[in-house]
């Protein structure tokens, strides 16, 4: 279950109207004609205003009720109250370093192997799919309860366990968004250049792969943090008051501030993944990092 | 010229200079060249046998090219040279020792690939710097080396572009520049040719012969196109099956074929009905001439293939004689005419074009043979197998 944060879409996705326009076949087809083209158009125009009525209304709607703090009329109240709230800075700040963490070791295992599967173990790619989509088949409360069981309980009392639950958690979608970046480039000829001109495999890592994998290293990213900071079953299951745990929780005494704090999670949310989106987007445009 | 230090991890298998200098290998420097030897080489990938006890010896600055279909082990063989793969069996031999031990990353040998292998999140000045800056030199050396080899391919107005921004023929020369600026002891051209367009692909073989005949570095070219082969090599490998068919200069490979699968495999290669006399002879076309190849000793009568290339048939338009003209295709200079001998023998002859224009389909010809002596293989169905080299 998430609280309050969405989850964004891989990087650089295309609009799916604009590739069913560029594919269309030269002969003709059944969007032919002038007719066909502007119905097509009409039809973006329905589904487009339909997917936003469905993700406005209820942020609307939430808005609305942040505001009605104090009675019948409007007020900001719950927004200038809510940083004074108690366990609110605790919980931001170890939501914080639960995604730095898990965004570390999440690329720090992943993004070698995901390489090393495509370079020398190209027969398990399709085991890999399967073994990866295993963290979204078994739910949650089952993961997290087999870890309580085995988990020393050393490791069981501080939160740097909850962040080796996500980096399992994230798995699907970094090695996905991974394995997407290692698809679109000729990796068994870039590692031979660097090795015949002299590259050692941290060389070849470091100066010729990641750079090349930047935009798919910045989506797994961007989906680890965004799993992080939205995850409430195993923070809940955990006893770790992370951001969402926090706001279900405060929800029960104050639910005005609760969805205010929600509201500016998602919004706050939105601008690091548009930060980390724009940044990846220049670099990419100025021919990546030197 | 610029001296520039070699680091120490390399020195060992330093190419050329032994004077722990790279100051020499500027353009228009000479190496002296490096000596290649793979010996008795097997290499097998799973059930695929891709090397079978391959042996080639290339000489201090010469051009070797392997040549041969695909899937005939050429690229293996290259690849296990360059560090890239390792041989079940055999030695890879370089200036007199065994580089088998050696990873690939510390062999000093400069590749080429098929397909463009720049480094997209670099420049082109920072693609031909990289092996240099691994190696540790300055700043100002690395640059000024690499203007220095990208103006000898004619891109030195290119140096900040990158690699997406320029043609293919122009990553390939890029490529060929970010390779000689190590100083390889040895440099690898695994069909660097094959993606470009037919006009680019002559330039940029001239080019690599040029240079690599400037810089007399040792090179072992892999390619299945014959042409590129015999316009480029100073000897031809020719591969089949993990193994090696015959290696000779590509005049004597052409002229002097050992085997009849190189004879088909390089150039074109009409087979003729023949019949053995004994003592080494064959009739062939009403003439008796001397056989040569592993069939040529077999018994009187028996009948083989005689193998005669097109430019060694002659061809005379005679009323009622032994052939039909099927076809003629303009080529240039040369015309080659397709004439119907007999039954379903049909063999090409090549002609001067201004002859040509003399012939017309379905018009009798006599066609005779230019040649005192002949390879000659086994009797093969013509219904079921058309020549290779057609």
């Amino acid at each position: 279950m998430s609280v309050g944060i969405g989850v964004a879409g891989t990087l650089g996705r295309s609009d799916p109207l604009q590739v069913i326009q560029e594919s269309r076949s030269p002969g003709g087809s059944r969007l032919s004609g002038r007719g066909g083209w502007r119905s097509l158009r009409v039809w973006r125009l329905v589904v487009l205003a339909l997917a936003g009525l469905y993700f406005l209304v209820p942020l609307w709607a939430a808005f609305r009720f942040s505001l009605n703090y104090v009675g019948p009329g409007f007020s900001d109240q719950a927004y200038t109250q809510l940083t004074a709230q108690q366990g609110f800075s605790t919980a931001i700040w170890l939501s914080v370093q639960l995604a730095i963490v898990t965004t570390i070791v999440e690329l720090a295992i992943m993004v070698p192997t995901t390489i090393y599967i495509h370079l020398r173990l190209p027969r398990l790619k399709r085991v890999m799919d399967f073994v990866t989509a295993l963290p979204i088949v078994v739910p949650p409360v089952v993961l997290i309860l087999g870890v309580l069981q085995v988990a020393p309980n050393r490791l069981k009392s501080t939160p740097f366990l909850l962040a080796l639950e996500y980096v399992v958690l994230a798995v699907p979608f970094s090695y996905r968004a991974l394995d997407a970046g290692v698809r679109s480039l000729d990796l068994q000829t870039l590692v031979d250049a660097s090795r015949s001109l002299g590259g050692g495999w941290l060389t070849t890592m470091r100066r010729v792969l990641m750079p090349n994998m930047r935009v798919a290293i910045l989506s797994a990213t961007v989906l680890t943090v965004a799993l992080v900071l939205g995850e409430f079953t195993m923070a809940s299951l955990d006893l770790q008051q992370t951001f969402p745990t926090w706001i279900v929780v405060f929800d029960q005494t104050n639910a005005h501030v609760s969805v205010a704090a929600s509201l500016m999670a998602l919004l706050l949310t939105w601008v690091v993944l548009i930060g980390i989106s724009f940044f990846g987007g220049a670099r990419g445009k100025s021919g990546g990092p030197r | 010229m610029t001296a520039l230090s070699r680091p120490d991890d390399l020195s060992v298998m330093a190419s050329g200079s032994t004077d722990g200098t790279w100051g020499d290998g500027l353009p228009g420097a000479s190496h002296g060249g490096t000596s290649v030897a793979l010996r008795d080489l097997s290499c097998v990938f799973g059930t695929v046998r891709a090397l079978d006890g391959f042996s080639i010896d290339i000489a201090p600055g010469e051009l070797l090219a392997l040549l041969g279909p695909s899937g005939c082990g050429k690229t293996t063989a290259l690849r296990i040279l360059a560090g890239f793969e390792s041989a079940s069996t055999g030695q890879v031999v370089v200036d007199g020792q065994d580089i088998q031990s050696v990873p690939a990353q510390k062999r000093n040998m400069g590749m080429v690939f098929q397909s463009y292998s720049l480094f997209p999140n670099m420049t082109v000045i920072e693609n031909v710097a990289f092996g240099l800056r691994l190696r540790k030199v300055s700043n100002s050396d690395r640059k000024g080396k690499a203007m220095s080899l990208l103006e000898m391919v004619e891109l030195a107005d290119r140096a900040n572009r990158y690699p997406h921004q320029l043609s293919g023929g122009q990553q390939q020369r890029v490529a060929l520049a970010r390779a000689l600026a190590i100083e390889p002891r040895v440099l690898l051209l695994d069909e660097p040719l094959s993606a470009l367009d037919a006009k680019v692909r002559v330039q940029l073989r001239d080019q690599i012969r040029a240079l690599q005949r400037r810089l007399s570095i040792t090179t072992l070219f892999v390619t299945h196109d014959q042409d590129e082969a015999l316009s480029m090599a100073d000897r031809v490998a020719v591969m089949r099956a993990g193994k090696l068919e015959q290696v000779a200069s590509p005049a004597e490979l052409y002229d002097e074929p050992q085997t009849p699968f190189v004879a088909e495999f390089v150039g074109t290669m009409n087979r003729l009905p023949g019949k053995l006399t004994g003592q080494g002879k064959v009739v062939v076309l009403g003439r008796e001439v001397v056989a040569r190849g592993p069939f040529s000793a077999g018994m009187p009568g028996t009948e083989v293939d005689v193998m005669v290339r097109p430019e060694a048939l002659v061809l005379v338009p005679v009323h009622g004689a032994n052939g039909i003209v099927t076809a003629v295709t303009f080529r240039g200079a040369q015309s080659r005419v397709e004439v119907l001998l007999w039954a379903d023998v049909s063999v090409k002859v090549d002609v001067p074009s201004a002859e040509a224009t003399t012939l017309a389909l379905g018009m009798s010809v006599d066609v005779s043979l230019a040649l005192d002596d002949v390879l000659v293989d086994a009797k093969r169905d013509r219904l079921a197998v058309q020549p290779e080299g057609a």
